[in-house]
Order: structure tokens, then sequence, then C-alpha cells
């Protein structure tokens, strides 16, 4: 199963006259982990959505490749879609138990014997004991281990993450961050990972790219992003002082 | 009906839902009068012959348990968080089956709309004394028996129809909060 990636081209995306995004080129290649930062409101989400194929561009082209096949959000079958899986920044999970959330996207795919994904997945995320818990009995972070569980076991050709871990303590933050490498390494998983805290898109990502007011700054692998910003605005947003 | 308003967004949402708001409260004998002059002799729907029969009965009811039904299933799913929907559809759920999921999670508002529609029907006199005429053996129910059998002094047969009507109000409320129950214990 080879990696899939994204070509995103000319794109705008405006909400009620007001362009929250504007990128000419952006790629994202198979296997990569790029990671989007950039202050609040800078788009980064909205770029998250386009990729999801949740909503439309306003012009231009966000195309899914999935080896030969290219697909964008009009022509995407539901097949297609489902080489994907997102995890956002705050869950919303059904009120049944644990266990029958992770196995949500699996059911949706005709897999009735996911019992053991399910299980090794529920172990990998420490839930073993919860899974026949309540969401509502559950905290932050177990909520947000659930939502990643139900995108992890479906191995998605890609992952796409919205600030899975903010509001979380460090003990959660560091589970997920190796959850998201260990499904890297182990299936190649072609990542997005949006998040406002730049250690860890220097932690996690093997390229970083920087949103300001929906504009692409610069984007760079991770070592030359930090160490060598072309722009003097990622200087600034690395060392703190960006101005915005 | 509720579940598509809450979830669809088409021209003239706004003012459709105002008019299902104000279904859910207008007086029954109201809606009564209304199908009375639809279905009299004069009437547009007149050349039906409906008029006091067990049909005009149930247009009346249909009229005044469906904006009750809709309204109360509108708000349950709207309840249900507006997160949801999107997330389902990254885990590979097609719009219906995100629609489905989330109908799911406002089952108990449903439930509690079709109990209030059961409950506005059942207890409902003024409607379909009107167009229904209240003759016996063909359109008396037990709400209008009790208006005749009390206006004629009969309290002891008033009183028992209304000691039987709501009993079998209890019934069925009864067995609804069994299933409402078991869904309930799910969650």
């Amino acid at each position: 199963m080879s990696a899939a990636s994204y070509q995103i081209t000319n794109v705008t995306k405006t909400y009620a006259a007001r362009t929250v995004l504007d990128i000419p080129a952006l790629a994202v290649e198979p296997g990569d982990i790029l990671a989007v930062v950039g202050p609040s409101g800078a788009g980064k989400s909205t770029l998250l959505r386009l990729l999801a194929l949740l909503e439309e561009v306003s012009t231009g082209e966000v195309s899914f490749h999935l080896g030969e096949r290219r697909v964008t959000y009009a022509s995407a079958s539901t097949a297609d879609r489902r080489q994907l899986a997102m995890v956002f920044q705050r869950p919303a999970l059904l009120s049944r138990s644990v266990r029958a959330n992770v196995a949500y996207g699996l059911r949706l795919r005709g897999d009735r014997d996911g019992r053991d994904r399910v299980d090794a997945v529920l172990e990998r995320v420490s839930l073993t004991t919860l899974a026949e818990a309540r969401p509502r009995t559950l905290s932050g972070g177990e909520l947000q281990r659930v939502a990643v569980a139900r995108a992890l076991v479906l191995e998605p050709r890609v992952l796409l993450l919205d600030e899975p871990t903010a509001n979380l303590d460090p003990a959660n933050v560091r589970l997920i961050e190796k959850l998201v490498r260990e499904q890297h390494s182990r299936y190649g998983t072609t990542i997005v990972l949006v998040t406002h805290n730049i250690f860890q898109a220097r932690r996690l990502a093997t390229s970083v790219a920087l949103l300001l007011e929906g504009r692409l700054v610069e984007c760079a692998p991770t070592e030359a992003f930090f160490n060598a910003p072309q722009d003097p605005r990622t200087a600034d947003f690395i060392s703190g002082d960006l101005v915005y | 009906m509720g579940a598509w308003l809450a979830l669809r967004h088409f021209p003239g949402k706004r003012l459709f839902t105002v008019f299902i708001y104000t279904g859910m409260g207008m007086p029954p004998v109201v809606a009564g009068l209304i199908v009375y002059l639809m279905l009299s002799r004069s009437g547009p729907l007149g050349g039906l012959g409906w008029l006091f029969t067990l049909k005009a009965m149930v247009v009346a009811q249909v009229i005044i348990a469906t904006p009750l039904i809709v309204g109360v299933t509108m708000g349950a799913v709207l309840a249900v968080d507006p997160l949801l929907g999107p997330q389902l559809r990254t885990l590979g759920a097609t719009r219906r089956q995100a629609e489905l999921a989330i109908l799911a999670e406002a089952r108990v508002g449903v439930i509690v709309g079709l109990v209030a529609g059961f409950g506005s029907v059942i207890s409902e006199v003024g409607a379909v004394m009107l167009v229904g005429g209240n003759i016996d053996g063909r359109t008396r129910v037990m709400t209008t028996a009790i208006v005749l059998e009390t206006r004629k002094g009969n309290f002891d047969l008033a009183l028992a129809l209304g000691i039987i009507l709501l009993a079998l109000s209890f019934i069925a409320n009864f067995v609804m909060a069994l299933g409402q129950g078991r869904l309930v214990e799910r969650t």
C-alpha cells in the first residue's frame, strides 16, 4: 500500500467574503510528516479541513493522490475518502462504549471481525481497562486517546491531526506523540499535523510549514526550517517574537 | 422531518422553522376549525365528503401532532454536538451514515417527541368534536364522550371514561418509558 500525498495549487478559501486561506502551491509528499504551524486564526484548521475533503476550495485545487489515482473534493469516492482519517482538537464521541467508538470506522468498512484490531489499538492507547466505559465518564486525555485510537485502527494512508494535544497534560502529549511516530514508522503513513506548538513540530515533523494570516510563509525540511529559515518572519516565529 | 430540518440547510428554512414552532403552540381547536372550514360543503376540499367522519378527525390530529413531534425531534438533533458529524465523516462515514449516527445520538429526544405527540392526540377534544361531530358509534371518542356525559349529568360514566383514558395513557407511556429506559441505559 503506497503512501498517499497531496498537491495544493492556487487554493483560496473564502467564508462570507473573508479570505481565510490563500496558498499558491504546497505539496505533501508521500510518507512525510508535515507540521503546519502558525498563530491561531492563521488558517491552519481550514487547510486541514480541505485536506480531509470535508470542504470544497473556493478557487484552485486540492488534489489527493492515491498511487496513480488523483481525486478532489468533488471526484473522491467513499472508498477514496476512507483512505484518510482525522483527529480533531476537541473529540466528539458517540454515546456508546469506548470499544464501539473505536470500532465505528471499521464497522462502516464492513469489517465485522475487527475485534482483534480494536483490542490491539486499545492496548496501544492504554485504554484496555476502559473498553466498556461510556465516553461521558472519561477524562479529557482519555477522550482524546479514544479519538486517536478510532483513527489509528483504520490504518489510514493519510492521518490528519488538528492540534491533537492542545490542552492535554504532558503524559498524554508524550503518549500521543509516540503513537503518531509509531504509526508513521509502521505503516509509512503520510501525516499532516496542525499545531501551534513549534517544539512539537520539531519533535515530530519531517517538514514544517508556517502559515500567517492564511498565507504560506515558508515550507522547508524541519532542520532547515529551524536552523536556516529563509523568511525573516519564520525566524521571528521560531524565536517567539513574531508580530501578529 | 425534524432530523432533516436540523441537519440540512435550504432557503426559507428559518421561516419554515417559525411555522413549526407556531404549530407547536397552536390551540387544537383552531386546527379543528381550519380543517372544518376546508372540509365543509362549501370549503375547498368539501368534495371529499370527509366532514363528520373518522378521516376528518385523523387529519385534524395529524395537523396537531406533527409540529410537536417535528419540533421536539429537531431540538433533540440540534442538541447533538455539531462537531460529531464532520468527525464521523473523516472516519469514513458517508453523509447518510453520519446523519443516522446523529439521529441515534438524539434518540431520547425523538422518543420524547413521540410521547408528547401521542399525549396531545389522545387528550384532544375540541378539534375532534368540531370536525367529527361526536356521532355515536362513528366519530365519538372517549374525550368527546366525557364532555357529552358530563353535560347530561352522568358524572359516574364520565368519570369512569376519564379513568379508562388515563389508564390507557399510562400504559402507552409506560411501554414507551420501558423502551426509552433500555435506550438510555446504553448511553
